[in-house]
């Protein structure tokens, strides 16, 4: 009995541990600045974790394999009620490494919330609603409309309130797909017209919570060109999961003729640009040479 | 000779008493006061197992038909569509029927699983007995907490056909008051977790959101109630009516774990109470302690201004990380307890133990902020966060490292309890070590609230825990109905489960990683998840082996109650005090009045020189014998010899 | 060589006779203590010779009502962590109103029930069981009052057209108001229920051990000068913080 037991959890080691290293499924490609600090961070943790794991699950399975009472039900275990310098050491041990990826964990997270963007970075206003991401582009003054929730008219198309008598309005565009410029920052600043919702690009890897009665600002560069899914990642109510929309990272003159558009041709081009790129990473583009 | 039936009639407790020692006035007769309305903790106890086992059976199910759903979407399932017509249109569900069984899931499990069986069940039963008491401290108390619980449960299910039936849904009732219904849904559809403002808006928020999510708060409110009563009872009984000779550090760790939940309870479950009665305002009164200004729902902006729905996070998540470890801690006690019985060898560093059962509890309260990560509080209060949230792995890896050192130099018995135990040990491990990753800031701008974290908490919460209950039902089933569960059955039911457990949740790890986010009706949506579809099947068919394992261990359970075989008093040869009792199971006072003296640890195994490869913890020393027979006592015929019994000093 | 966390090996080796081996075969165990192995003690009773277990009651009612007051602690601890943020956020309609006259007198009625309770639990101590009832009946008295002051005080904020969800400010008032309240009502139920036992016959309460009473008496008292304690944090918060 013991010894199959030993058995199962090797091989349920074995086969969890696969199920990591086969390679078939892993994260999805970076396409930000942050990317390569992400995944580095990313796979030291969980190659700690593997370790641990495997570890501990080995020594289970040989222990459960090895200290099965056979034969003589007289033979008497070890009487030991512990080893404190064992514990002493171990505990060491592991609080080292805790710490240290703990504090090694705060660095990427550090660079993206504790700076501010820099000036001259390129601003879209997202807005957020029951199941439709909205983003409001400044145009070519670069100054955004006012908006305001008692503008709001959905049934005219008008869903971020943009106030039409504003100056700065005249060039806002709002469509439902999200285009930025690669190799320049780029802040977003996350609004929501009812719930909480979750901003999430996979590529991306920077997910932010849109919480209504606030603006919450993010800023990220780009190193990648491409079309890319963007979701929803905080429930929302019964469309949640259907809360779709793309981020088109533009070559960084594409973007700027893209934005100096008349409001009126902006959405075509956006849907032309979606068909330009297919979902995924442009190949045959030299990336941009990053920080 | 005494058979071993139902828990009443000792011998005269008091023969000879010149007072009334306890008001509990002797053994209860007639059904309702014996079985309905007990005071008896043992009763009780079983009541509350009971009612996790049933709730435990929903929301399986109801785990069941989300896999359904995911992995043939728009099959057309005729039997949902019989059951809930409105729900289920042509056997298809609805996205915010899905929602709802995510949210009744979470919350029947959480709740009226995790957090009545290894507390309510396991400890009401066994923590006056281990201790060496009569009954707990407050007996009527006592009952309250169940039948308030139990109240809540109810509560609970009636969202179902609230919201699940249009006759009910609609009555002016519960339009007026609860905020309308009859939607399809069986309940609200925010989750477990119920962040406003989907929760605080009422039914133009969502399907559901009207009196589903009114009778969903209301219900969890009532049971922080009775968890309060718990947990005065454990501790009250724990400090104060510990036997002779039970010292603080001669207990059990399952009392210990009983002991640091209850706290954990005391002081976690008033502020999930005031964040239900805030949230309930807002529902209800027009407040806006969680809703800000300026909504807009179908171009009409809402008249609430001001609120933070960070405020219920923070509220939540104060209650809702203690809440975690309440569930896990007796799970821990319990393992401690079994593996050590079983491997017939102490527990390996008790006293560390102890510590850290401490230590978890106390950083538990400090670390809430780990879910909240990117909810939009301050980034540097994150960063503090997670490096408190990176500590609390520590102690658990002690208790890991522990269990390991126990079973170092053994003599394993794999009986089924252990086999359970084991489990834990293994399964503790396999969702405790991502916290590693879901504990970092960093890490989490991408795994946030996706199929990772899932995998981690079912793995802790949802098996871990629970293999830890299985162990305490094996173990103590032959105390508690005087019958041996069917050992064959019992591993029936074990190997299929561990698999199948691993097989659910170590590859929702993978669809964490590569991006697969939670609560989606369907996955049908979009292209970055496609790769995922074989391990969406792998994950459904080993919950369904899961699922069908579970009958097993039922028809085990029930069959055993009145068909198993006669169970002696301490079958498994144990030497804590519950295997001590005069009668299995135990007459209505425990100890049929004559309480025990303690007089050693309570994991005395292998102890060399000694007859048995255990010693009772009531086996007095050589010497000791003397001096307990002057004090009034009776003591073991003939005497163990012992050297080296763990614990002789106090507390 | 085994090494051991706590105790040393005690050192004692006797052979004594070969203990009663419980083992799997259904015979009703005789081991442990007590039951019907050896002689039966000379008193039969529930706890030879240790702490008896209806001693330890009164101490567990202290011991349940310390526990209480966490829990009450936690709840008003979490509103005014909450009030405290809200505070801090909010741009706007704040507009704390001030302090009605009337909850100066609430205020006033409450301290002096709680002195008149500490005056009945002293009596009750010294024995004097007649002054302990005579101010056991002020303290509930004046309790009531207190709850009259209340219900005026609010009828009075809704007479100049402020509610529940007027503002933030009045929001929490009645909130934190209210639960008090209802919690100091919990009180006034033990207040009562001390009243029903001190007139149930004799000075001591029949059917009890003295020490029993008294710990009725502290646990309640302590539960009635901590909601006391309370108002009077509730009412710094509400008017002294803004």
């Amino acid at each position: 009995m013991g010894r199959a037991l030993g058995v199962l959890i090797w091989l349920l080691t074995i086969g969890s541990v696969w199920l990591f290293v086969n390679g078939r499924w892993w994260l999805p490609p970076y396409i930000s600045e942050h990317g390569p600090a992400y995944d580095r961070q990313f796979l030291i943790t969980i190659i700690v974790v593997g370790l641990s794991f495997a570890a501990a699950q080995i020594g289970l399975g040989w222990a459960v394999w090895r200290y099965g009472a056979r034969g003589d039900r007289r033979e008497r275990a070890v009487y030991s009620h512990g080893n404190n310098r064992l514990e002493i050491v171990w505990t060491a041990i592991t609080a080292l490494i805790f710490i240290t990826l703990g504090l090694m964990g705060q660095r990427v997270w550090a660079q993206l919330h504790l700076s501010e963007a820099p000036a001259g970075a390129t601003r879209v206003h997202v807005v957020a609603q029951q199941f439709q991401w909205n983003f409001h582009y400044p145009g070519a003054d670069k100054n955004f409309g006012r908006t305001s929730p008692a503008l709001v008219k959905d049934s005219e198309l008008n869903f971020v309130g943009l106030d039409e008598q504003d100056a700065n309005a005249k060039d806002d565009q709002v469509v439902t797909t999200l285009a930025v410029p690669v190799g320049r920052p780029v802040e977003l600043t996350l609004e929501s017209k009812d719930v909480t919702h979750d901003l999430f690009v996979p590529e991306l890897r920077y997910k932010q919570d849109v919480v209504p009665g606030m603006a919450i600002k993010m800023h990220f560069t780009l190193t990648k060109e491409g079309r890319f899914e963007l979701a929803c990642a905080e429930l929302c109510g019964q469309l949640h999961y259907k809360m779709k929309s793309y981020l088109i990272a533009l070559p960084a003159n594409v973007y700027d003729e893209l934005v100096a558009l008349p409001q009126a041709q902006f959405q075509g081009r956006i849907t032309q640009l979606i068909k330009e790129y297919p979902i995924g990473i442009k190949q045959g583009v030299a990336t941009t040479a990053s920080r | 000779m005494e058979e071993a039936t139902t828990p009443h009639e000792p011998s005269d407790p008091h023969a000879g008493a010149a007072h009334e020692p306890h008001g509990h006035h002797g053994p209860p007769t007639g059904f309702i006061r014996k079985y309905i309305f007990s005071i008896d903790h043992k009763v009780i106890g079983i009541q509350y197992l009971l009612l996790a086992i049933f709730a435990a059976f929903i929301g399986m199910f109801m785990s069941v038909l989300m896999r359904l759903n995911l992995t043939w979407p728009g099959h057309k399932w005729t039997i949902l569509e019989t059951i809930f017509p409105l729900g289920a249109p042509g056997g298809v569900m609805t996205p915010e029927f899905y929602l709802s069984l995510v949210t009744m899931h979470g919350t029947i499990m959480v709740f009226f699983v995790l957090t009545t069986a290894p507390q309510g069940g396991f400890g009401n039963y066994f923590l006056p007995i281990q201790v060496g008491a009569e009954d707990m401290a407050f007996p009527v108390l006592n009952m309250l907490s169940f039948w308030v619980t139990f109240i809540g449960l109810v509560v609970l299910i009636s969202a179902i056909f609230v919201e699940g039936s249009t006759i009910i849904g609609n009555t002016d009732f519960v339009n007026n008051f609860l905020g309308g219904g009859g939607t399809g849904t069986l309940g609200p559809i925010g989750g477990w977790t119920g962040y406003p403002p989907l929760s605080a808006l009422g039914k133009i928020a969502g399907p559901g959101q009207g009196a589903g999510a009114t009778l969903w708060i209301t219900s969890i409110a009532i049971f922080c109630i009775a968890s309060l009563l718990g947990a005065l009872n454990f501790i009250t009984t724990l400090l104060n009516m510990r036997t002779r000779g039970m010292s603080l550090m001669r207990m059990p760790l399952t009392c210990w774990s009983w002991f640091t939940t209850a706290i954990l309870a005391l002081l976690a479950f008033p502020v999930l109470l005031a964040a239900g009665v805030l949230l309930l305002l807002d529902r209800h009164a027009g407040t806006s302690f969680f809703i800000p200004g300026g909504l807009v729902f179908s171009d009409e902006v809402l008249a609430h201004k001001g609120g933070s729905p960070i405020l219920w996070q923070h509220l939540f998540w104060f209650f809702g990380h203690p809440e975690v470890y309440i569930a896990i801690l007796p799970g821990m006690g319990v393992t401690s307890h079994i593996l050590s019985t079983f491997a017939r060898k102490p527990v390996f560093g008790y006293r560390a133990m102890v510590f850290a059962m401490f230590a978890i509890g106390l950083l538990g309260f400090f670390v809430w902020g780990h879910h909240m990560f990117i909810s939009g509080m301050d980034p540097r209060t994150s960063i503090a966060f997670s490096v408190l949230t990176l500590s609390i792995g520590v102690p658990s890896a002690i208790k890991t490292f522990n269990w390991l050192g126990t079973l170092w130099g053994a003599k394993i018995r794999f009986t089924v309890p252990m086999m359970f135990a084991i489990g834990f040990v293994s399964l503790f491990v396999a969702g405790g070590i991502t916290g590693l990753v879901l504990g970092q800031t960093s890490l989490d701008l991408f795994i946030h609230d996706g199929y990772f974290v899932l995998a981690h908490f079912h793995l802790v919460m949802g098996v871990a825990a629970i293999f830890g209950m299985f162990a305490g039902v094996y173990f103590w089933f032959p105390k508690m109905f005087g019958r041996m569960m069917s050992e064959r059955l019992g591993q029936l039911h074990f190997w299929p489960t561990f698999i199948g457990v691993y097989g659910i949740f170590v590859p929702m790890h993978i669809m964490g990683i590569v991006g697969m986010p939670r609560r989606y009706a369907s996955f049908q949506e979009y292209d970055f998840l496609r790769p995922l579809d074989p391990l969406v099947m792998l994950v459904t068919l080993a919950a369904i082996l899961t699922a069908a394992a579970q009958f097993i261990f039922l028809f085990n359970f029930i069959w055993s109650i009145f068909k198993g075989e006669r169970a002696s008093g301490n079958p498994w040869e144990a030497t804590t005090l519950e295997w001590v009792t005069p009668t299995t199971p135990p007459p209505h006072d425990n100890f049929g009045g004559h309480l025990p003296t303690v007089y050693r640890g309570p994991y005395e195994f292998a102890v060399p020189d000694a007859p048995e490869d255990y010693i009772l913890q009531t086996t007095p020393d050589a010497g000791e014998e003397n001096v307990a027979a002057e004090a009034g006592h009776t003591t073991v015929q003939g005497v163990q010899g012992s050297s080296g019994n763990g614990h002789n000093g106090q507390h | 060589m085994v090494t051991t966390v706590s105790t040393k090996p005690s050192g004692s080796v006797s052979t004594g006779t070969k203990n009663v081996h419980i083992g799997g075969t259904g015979r009703r165990p005789t081991g442990g203590n007590g039951s019907r192995g050896g002689p039966q003690p000379p008193n039969g009773g529930s706890n030879g010779g240790h702490r008896a277990f209806h001693d330890s009651t009164p101490q567990q009612y202290r011991i349940g009502m310390w526990l209480v007051l966490c829990a009450v602690l936690m709840m008003f601890a979490a509103l005014s962590s909450a009030y405290v943020f809200r505070s801090t956020r909010t741009q706007q309609s704040w507009q704390a109103f001030s302090v009605p006259a009337m909850l100066w007198v609430s205020t006033a009625l409450i301290l002096a029930s709680s002195a008149t309770f500490e005056v009945a639990r002293r009596a009750l101590r010294r024995g004097e069981s007649k002054v302990y009832r005579r101010w056991l009946v002020a303290s509930l008295g004046l309790g009531f009052g207190f709850i009259v002051a209340q219900l005026l005080a609010w009828r009075g904020l809704v007479g100049q057209g402020i509610y529940l969800a007027t503002n933030p400010h009045s929001s929490f008032f009645y909130l934190l108001t209210g639960l008090h309240a209802l919690h100091l009502f919990g009180g006034i139920i033990g207040l009562s229920y001390l009243m029903l036992r001190a007139r149930r016959g004799t000075a001591a309460g029949a059917n009890d051990g003295a020490g029993k009473q008294r710990a009725r008496v502290d646990a309640i008292g302590l539960y009635w000068h901590f909601m006391d304690g309370l108002w009077v944090y509730i009412f710094a918060l509400l008017f002294l913080w803004r």
